[in-house]
Formats: structure tokens, C-alpha cells, sequence
């Protein structure tokens, strides 16, 4: 048994100098003022003006755009993940590779290229006005902001679920229509309840990450949109006010927290049964 | 016609990327009647079970259902329901919600779905089991609660894929006699699929035996085990010593170098023919000139019986079975009544190539 544990050595060591540390380090900053002479005093001043009425209304902004890029994501992913595990294993196999396709390059990359094709003087413009329309703009607003979410965002949710289609059992669909259901009622009675774990990772995996995003909005959204991830990475960067920082940082993470146990209660919540 | 013919299959073909796995299926299945398709795996018969459940559709051919065919009716109209091989129980649901599953679709009254259900519960003997989850069930209680899903429906037939396949030798014994009793006691028309022919003589009203996708004989089990039409099914079902001869004349078979008087007539003297002999129906006897003679190679008890091999001077080894054990090494001689010998005619089982394949 020692043995074995030596093998997760490595890795202890990595989660405790860049995870354990820096996390402790944030709390320390989020609750510690230094005074002018040196002496460290507990303090709630950081928190306090953290969750002042400015950063929270930014914080709502967020949660907000996050919410939409989730429910966009699903709505996206679902049917996709549905077709691709009714084709042939061998055509679904390349239609999820080329789902996957993206995924290989940078995001950042991938988010640049967007801000040439919604430019005012970019393709989607230019077609647009070879149909005749007026040149529409497209960046810099939230409209970008929110695509941008979905689309680096999209195969978080569609794997997940994905891979939950996979681990079906075919002939539960065969039971459930062998009991008189028809398609629809065996999507609902017996699909959807059995793809809900893959659903929750989905949405942890977009949700999150969307509320404490910052480049997206900025390279889409420019200055007219500030997520809750922007206003953090101001703190540090431009104002070099560690201790604001890390108290928004210490905001953020409680909430998550708090979301987390939202979702897996829900999880647990709905029990078998429930038709 | 006695009974009412409940399903109706006429030339039914089945192609699977141009492989066939069914040619030219003819077969009826009367009104509470218990029919099993008993075959080695790979001979159709669970695609002829999913060809009626509206699985698969045949490739040419028709299925009638109470006189109406159904071969483009998806499976959630047909009347009829399916213990599937695995169970297929619904993972999320408890044993109570599974076999509600079927009238909660119909949106029967829910005290009507209760009712029901718990009487279900009760034939198959998991009355405390209704909040249980499935995973903490046992095999067997897996297979009554996909029993009680099925039944629960009061389906005019009832198909079984080798429903009691995964259980242990002592609970299958005990479940094929209950399933025979649900069946008796509902009134359900059940088609049950095995490779077990014991398990399919036990039980059965008629049997079929499948193989090569053909059904090579249909009847009672005892037509089937006493009067085997090749000696494919003579193989399949219980033990046999298949040899071949000629029928000299009326009544009179030659194998083994010498004559024997049999019941069989109407062979054309001098015609090839296949002769099958049941272990349990030889008699061993002091070597005589009128027997068939050998020497003794193996002897196992089998609690019931011995089971004896016996190296013949025709170089054929025989199989017996006595409840008189022997000795190993001794010389005996074979004594066949004429009603222990069997006369089919060859057929494609019996052909050179056939039989070099089975070695």
C-alpha cells in the first residue's frame, strides 16, 4: 500500500505548492491588512468593498451571461449528442472528431479569428451587404460576447454528454418501446434521466468557467461588456490591489462553491420514479 | 383447427447484410400455447423472437397477429411483450416503478397502476421489494421483476429470451416450473427461446427446433424425443448413437455388419438411412452371436445412471446409459429391441462435408 502511494508523490507535491499555497495565499490577502508600521491586522474591509454595489452588479452581469451561455450550450449539445449516437459507430466517430476539431487549437486563436469575421469590413459583413443590407456591428457587443461563450464553450457540454449516450444500454430503448412507449415518452422517461450525470458535468464544465471568464468578453465585447473575471484581472494587473483582488477572488469561489452543491443536490434531489 | 391461431408466420426471411439468418420460416402459434425455439446459438432463433417483439423487420415474408399483419407496426403498438436476456430493468427506476412503467404510459388511474402492480409483485414473489433499487437485487430477483414488467401489461403473448439463461441450476429448475404455472394460471400465449433442450421439453406445449435459420422439427416433446426427423435433432435433443445403414427391406435394418428387425416400413429396399439408438434403451448382455459385441472403455456415474462407452468390434463407439455399472476392459454384447431403433432418412446433416465440418 506505501508503495503505491509514492506513485501520487509528484503530483501532492505539485497540488500543494500551486493549489494548497496559493489558495491560502489568497485568503491571507483577502483578510490581513498590512499597516504602515509593519503590523498584520484581520480585517473584512477587502470583502466588504467586494461585495460593494459595482462589483456585484458585475458579478450579476456575469452569472447572467454564463446562465444563457449554459442554456445555449445544452440546447446546441443535446440534439447533437443524441444524432451522433444514433449514426454508425464508425460515421459517429468522425462526425465527434470533427465536433472535437476545434477544440485542438487555442482558444485565444479561435477567439481572434472570430474578431476578423464580425469586424464592420469582414466576410459576414461584406456578404450581408452583397445581399443588400446595411453593415451591422457586430463586435463589441454582447450579442459577441455571448456567441463567443457558446462557441469555445460548446464541447464542454456536448462531450460529456456525449460519452453519457454511449454508456446506454440499447436495449433499455427496446424495454421502454417493448412497454408501449413511443419515442417521445422514452426520450423523457428513459434517455433523459439516464444522460443526467453526463447533463451536470456539462454544465459545471460550461458554467463555471463562463462566470470567471475575461478575455472573451474583452477581445468580443471591448469595453462596453466587464465580466466579474475582467474586473479580477484589473484588480491585479492595473490597480495592483492584491488585497480587493483576492477578496473578489475569495467572492467568486464561495459562490462556485455554493453552485456546485446547488447541482449535485439537485442531482440527488429528483428521485427515481419522478414521471 | 382446435384452437384459435394467435400469430401466423408465413415465408418469413431474414437477411442481415445479405447474410441469411432465416429462410422460408412457416409456424403458427395457437391460443395459450407455451412454444419454445430451442436451437444451438447462431441458429435465428432470437431474431425470429425479435422479428415478432418489431425489432427487426423480415426481409420478405409475413407476420399476422389475431389475423392482421403487423410487420410495419413499431414495437410500443404491438400486443405483446418481452422478458428480455439481461432484463433490461430501467437503472433509475425502483422494482415498483419498473413494472409500473408499462400502465403509467397508458395513463391508467393511479390506484389502478398500484393495485396491479402489487398483484404482480405477488405472483412473482417480491411483495417487500417495491422501493428496493435494481442494482441490489439479486439475479433471480431481477428476472421475476422483468417477469412482473412483462406481465403486468396482460399481454396476449409473451416472448422470453432465454430468460433463465444467467441463473444457477437449482433456481432455474424452480423458475421453469413457476413460469409454467404463470402461464397456465394467466391464460398467456408464451414463445420462450433456449438453447437448453431440457429446459424445453420440461416446459413446452410444442417445440421447434431451429437450425441453419430453418426449423427442422416442430411438434409435442415427446414427438420430438422420441421420433427426431434427422439426426440433427436426434443430436440436439438428448444423447444419441447416430449410425448409418440401409433399410434392406420393410422392417428389416442393416448396420453395424449385421441385420435387425425395427417398426419402420415404407423405405425403398436397399435406401440409405440413418439410424438412431437412445442410450438409456440398450441393454447390456453376456456377448452372444446375436449381439452387438465390444469392449468396455469408460464408466461414469452420474448419480441416476452410469454412463458407460463401449469400443464395439463395428468400430462404432457406443454410448449407454444403465443403472448396472460394468467393468472397464470387459467384453459385452449390445441387445436392441425393435422398438429401440429409430429409422430417419439421411439429409443434409449426413453428408460427407457435414460431417467433416462437426470434426
Amino acid at each position: 500500500m506505501n508503495k503505491k502511494k509514492t506513485f501520487a508523490l509528484p503530483y501532492v507535491v505539485w497540488m500543494v505548492i500551486f493549489t494548497v499555497v496559493p489558495l491560502l495565499l489568497i485568503l491571507f490577502y483577502a483578510f490581513v491588512h498590512r499597516t504602515d508600521t509593519g503590523a498584520l491586522v484581520f480585517t473584512t474591509e477587502y470583502i466588504e468593498s467586494a461585495l460593494s454595489g459595482s462589483s456585484m452588479s458585475v458579478l450579476l452581469l456575469s452569472l447572467e451571461y454564463a446562465l444563457i451561455t449554459t442554456v445555449l450550450c445544452f440546447l446546441l449539445a443535446y440534439p447533437a449528442a443524441l444524432f451522433l449516437w444514433q449514426l454508425k459507430s464508425r460515421i459517429g466517430s468522425i462526425v465527434n472528431l470533427l465536433f472535437m476539431l476545434p477544440m485542438w487549437m487555442n482558444f485565444l486563436l479561435r477567439t481572434y479569428a472570430w474578431r476578423a469575421l464580425l469586424d464592420t469590413s469582414g466576410p459576414i459583413n461584406r456578404i450581408l451587404q452583397l445581399l443588400g443590407f446595411p453593415a451591422q456591428q457586430l463586435l463589441y457587443t454582447e450579442g459577441a460576447v455571448i456567441f463567443g461563450l457558446v462557441y469555445n464553450f460548446l464541447p464542454f457540454m456536448l462531450l460529456p454528454i456525449y460519452t453519457s449516450f454511449t454508456k446506454i444500454d440499447k436495449s433499455y430503448i427496446q424495454a421502454a418501446e417493448d412497454l408501449g412507449a413511443n419515442k417521445r415518452q422514452t426520450l423523457i422517461h428513459i434517455i433523459f434521466p439516464l444522460t443526467k450525470s453526463g447533463i451536470i458535468t456539462g454544465i459545471t464544465m460550461v458554467f463555471m468557467p463562463a462566470v470567471t471568464t475575461f478575455v472573451i468578453s474583452r477581445l468580443l465585447g471591448g469595453s462596453q461588456t466587464m465580466m466579474f473575471g475582467d474586473l479580477l484581472e484589473n484588480q491585479f494587473m492595473l490597480l495592483k490591489d492584491w488585497n480587493t483582488g483576492s477578496a473578489l477572488a475569495v467572492v467568486m469561489m464561495v459562490l462556485m462553491l455554493l453552485s456546485m452543491a446547488l447541482v449535485r443536490k439537485s442531482d440527488d434531489g429528483v428521485m427515481p420514479g419522478g414521471m | 383447427m382446435d384452437k384459435q391461431r394467435l400469430v401466423l408466420l408465413k415465408n418469413v426471411c431474414k437477411e442481415f447484410d445479405g447474410v441469411e439468418v432465416l429462410s422460408n420460416i412457416n409456424l403458427y402459434i395457437r391460443k395459450n400455447e407455451f412454444l419454445t425455439l430451442l436451437g444451438p446459438s447462431g441458429c435465428g432463433k432470437t431474431t425470429l423472437l425479435r422479428l415478432l417483439g418489431g425489432f427487426e423487420t423480415p426481409t420478405s415474408g409475413d407476420i399476422l397477429f389475431d389475423g392482421k399483419s403487423i410487420i410495419n407496426t413499431p414495437p410500443y403498438k404491438r400486443q405483446l411483450n418481452t422478458v428480455f436476456q439481461r432484463y433490461a430493468l430501467f437503472p433509475h427506476y425502483n422494482v415498483f416503478d419498473n413494472v409500473a412503467f408499462g400502465l403509467k404510459i397508458k395513463k391508467l388511474p393511479k390506484a389502478e397502476i398500484r393495485q396491479k402492480v402489487q398483484d404482480k409483485l405477488k405472483l412473482v414473489g417480491l411483495s417487500d421489494y417495491e422501493n428496493r433499487t435494481i442494482d441490489t437485487l439479486s439475479g433471480g430477483q431481477q428476472q421475476r421483476v422483468a417477469i412482473a414488467r412483462a406481465l403486468v401489461n396482460e399481454p396476449a403473448l409473451l416472448l422470453l429470451d432465454e430468460p433463465l439463461g444467467a441463473l444457477d441450476l437449482k433456481f432455474r429448475k424452480e423458475m421453469q416450473l413457476e413460469l409454467k404455472r404463470m402461464q397456465k394460471q394467466l391464460g398467456i400465449t408464451f414463445v420462450y427461446v433456449t438453447h437448453d433442450q431440457e429446459e424445453a421439453l420440461s416446459m413446452s406445449d410444442t417445440i421447434a427446433v431451429m437450425d441453419n435459420g430453418r426449423i427442422q422439427q416442430i411438434g409435442t416433446p415427446v414427438m420430438i424425443y422420441n421420433e427426431p426427423i434427422n439426426s440433427f435433432v436426434a443430436d440436439f435433443i438428448g444423447e444419441s448413437n447416430i449410425l448409418y445403414g440401409i433399410m434392406k427391406e420393410d422392417y428389416v435394418a442393416h448396420f453395424s455388419g449385421r441385420d435387425f428387425r425395427c417398426l419402420d416400413r415404407g423405405y425403398n429396399n436397399n435406401e440409405p438411412v440413418v439410424v438412431v439408438v437412445r442410450p438409456e434403451d440398450i441393454k447390456l448382455v453376456p456377448p452372444t452371436d446375436n449381439t452387438i459385441n465390444g469392449v468396455v472403455t469408460s464408466i461414469v456415474f452420474m448419480g441416476v445412471h452410469y454412463e458407460i462407452r463401449l469400443k464395439g468390434d463395428d468400430g462404432f463407439e457406443w454410448l449407454i446409459q444403465s443403472i448396472h455399472s460394468a467393468e472397464v476392459g470387459s467384453r459385452l454384447g449390445i441387445h436392441l429391441d425393435p422398438d429401440d431403433i429409430h429409422i430417419m432418412d439421411r439429409s443434409q446433416y449426413d453428408t460427407a462435408e457435414y460431417l467433416e465440418i462437426k470434426q
